[in-house]
């Protein structure tokens, strides 16, 4: 897609980029060359002096049981969230579906909290569930259930995991309904004089055309729950107990605070990295895939 | 609808309303809990009706500041927040109808070159990048600064995606009239791209300001004075106490007083919002 209409300045172009490109060079292509660079050297304690150790970092990294654990919890956190958010949601989308005329209302009562802080939903969850003054911990306990977030890891993942759900409901909610409107009603009205009930119809008709946006959404909710998931697990639990809630964006942010082992933080850091990239890339590959549609 | 039967609606209702109410339990309690004392509020024995502290509580959070930590009042941290929400929103907008408008209205050398380094931003959020950004930061002198904890966080292709989106769009016809009548490239600009662009302008606004305001790791690493820090970052502050109680009830008072402007945001603009959300990601 080009212009077929456009100025013929030769400066100006330059000037109106030179604001964006400052910014970008300066605060995301330094520091990202930075951590690439980094990860191949060992400074020494008080940074005066590095040297060159080729992958060294990485092979550290990856002889680290913390680090296998790490990428377990971020694994069976991100599907956990991930699967139970987009089910929650497409069920709550095809009632809101049902009736057109309460869909947008519901809609208004649904997404408020996509715009509630990561840490502030932490703060929240974890008010409710405090194993002393929690409102719901009381009941838990009194049916004979130790529940205890904040010894317990188990426990402590748990919570995350809902408060992670509550907020990315209100984003998928929104995207289904949407998705769900532009199934073109006839489709669905041939299903059904063909017999099919409304489960079959769903699962036949509704379910596969949804796909696009079912996959969208997975990709997207792959991402949230890797890096905006930060704020809840850092009000709710700190990444303990005893590390079970510590994921991979944690450990690099908890490994880092620490000080010393720059090396080693920049090898986790390009780790990361190569993962949103793959991640993006998918997403875009799927992309084009839909224009073509 | 293929069939239209009662309970199916009733059903759907339920499933719905039962939903609406689960979500906004947690927030119903931070309320309740926020106009209790905090005796009250640390017996585990929460009543679900509000109590009669509610103006003490919301006053001594946003003027005072807790007592068992020295933290700064509420009321600081809100200007904070809404200083660097509404920087990081407008800075985006600014440099990305720029970059844009350069991309899309003007053909130079490096054209695609600039397209690419700014487009490929997309892939790393700041998150990734979290100690050698710090470390620019340090070196630049802007921790403390509002600029430390706007600058970081507006280079991002997002915007000038969505604008160079909407410019394509925009019939090349429009040009060529300005052309005609003499305009160069500040007043078609000014006179005829910018007014059509207010309500891309304005979703982008609203997600950024939310996306903005809450930050968290950002601005938890690069403030090291309390004057400096957003409400989100203290909230949790607030709970990380030496003594074995925290104030529960001022940290609710804050919680609702933190999310209070982006709900507001989704709920009074939710067309922009829906816009803004539905197009940044496209």
């Amino acid at each position: 897609m080009e212009k077929s209409a456009v100025f013929n300045n030769r400066l100006l172009p330059y000037l109106l980029l030179i604001p964006q490109l400052v910014i970008t060079l300066v605060f995301f292509y330094w520091p990202a060359s930075q951590a690439i660079w980094q990860s191949f050297l060992r400074e020494d304690a008080f940074g005066l002096s590095s040297e060159f150790i080729g992958l060294e970092n990485y092979a550290a990294l990856f002889a680290q049981p913390e680090y296998y654990k790490a990428m377990l919890t971020t694994a069976l956190f991100s599907s956990l969230v991930t699967v139970l958010s987009l089910s929650i949601a497409l069920l709550l989308a095809t009632q809101a579906d049902k009736s057109l005329k309460a869909a947008p209302v519901y809609t208004t009562f649904m997404i408020w909290p996509y715009a509630v802080a990561p840490a502030v939903a932490g703060v929240l969850w974890i008010f409710m569930f405090h194993p002393s003054l929690g409102t719901l911990a009381r009941p838990l306990r009194l049916m004979g259930f130790d529940w205890n977030p904040l010894l317990n890891g188990n426990h402590a993942m748990t919570l995350i995991i809902m408060a992670a759900v509550w907020k990315q409901i209100a984003y998928n909610f929104l995207f289904f309904v949407a998705g769900l409107q532009a199934i073109p009603k006839s489709v669905i009205e041939a299903g059904a004089i063909d017999g099919a009930g409304p489960m079959r119809r769903f699962w036949t008709i509704v379910f596969p055309l949804l796909s696009p946006t079912t996959f969208f959404l997975l990709v997207v909710n792959i991402v949230y729950v890797f890096f905006e998931t930060f704020g809840i697990i850092d009000a709710v639990t700190g990444g303990g107990p005893a590390g079970a809630t510590t994921t991979m964006v944690y450990k690099v942010y908890a490994d880092g605070r620490l000080g010393g082992d720059l090396g080693g933080s920049a090898a986790q850091s390009v780790v990361l990295m190569a993962i949103v990239i793959g991640l993006t890339a998918i997403q875009f590959r799927y992309v084009e895939r839909k224009v073509q549609y | 609808m293929v069939e239209h039967r009662p309970w199916n609606d009733i059903i759907a209702y339920t499933i719905l309303t039962l939903a609406v109410f689960v979500v906004a339990f947690p927030v119903y309690l931070a309320l309740i809990a926020s106009t209790h004392d905090a005796a009250t509020v640390v017996s585990g024995n929460l009543p679900l009706l509000p109590g009669h502290h509610t103006l003490e509580n919301y006053y001594r959070a946003v003027f005072v500041g807790g007592s068992r930590t020295s933290r700064e009042p509420v009321g600081h941290m809100l200007m904070n927040s809404f200083i660097s929400a509404t920087g990081i929103a407008l800075g985006k907008i600014l440099i990305s109808i720029l970059s844009a408008y350069a991309v899309v209205y003007f053909r130079f050398p490096f054209r695609q070159t600039a397209f690419w380094i700014i487009f490929i931003t997309l892939m790393l959020p700041v998150e990734v990048r979290i100690y050698p950004t710090y470390k620019v930061v340090a070196d630049l002198h802007l921790l403390d600064t509002y600029a430390g904890l706007i600058l970081p966080l507006i280079a991002s292709a997002t915007g000038t995606l969505l604008f160079r989106q909407f410019f394509m769009t925009v019939p090349d016809e429009l040009l060529e009239a300005s052309k005609i009548d003499g305009a160069g490239p500040f007043r078609f600009f000014k006179d005829t791209l910018l007014p059509l662009s207010i309500t891309t302008i304005a979703a982008l606004f609203v997600i950024q300001f939310i996306y903005g305001w809450n930050q968290y790791l950002w601005p938890l690493l690069i403030t090291t004075q309390d004057s400096m820090q957003t409400i989100v970052t203290g909230i949790k502050k607030m709970l990380t106490t030496t003594d074995e109680l925290a104030e529960w009830q001022l940290a609710m008072a804050t919680a609702i007083l933190a999310m209070l402007p982006p709900v507001a945001v989704v709920v009074f603009m939710q067309r922009l919002f829906v816009r803004g959300l539905v197009e940044t990601e496209k």
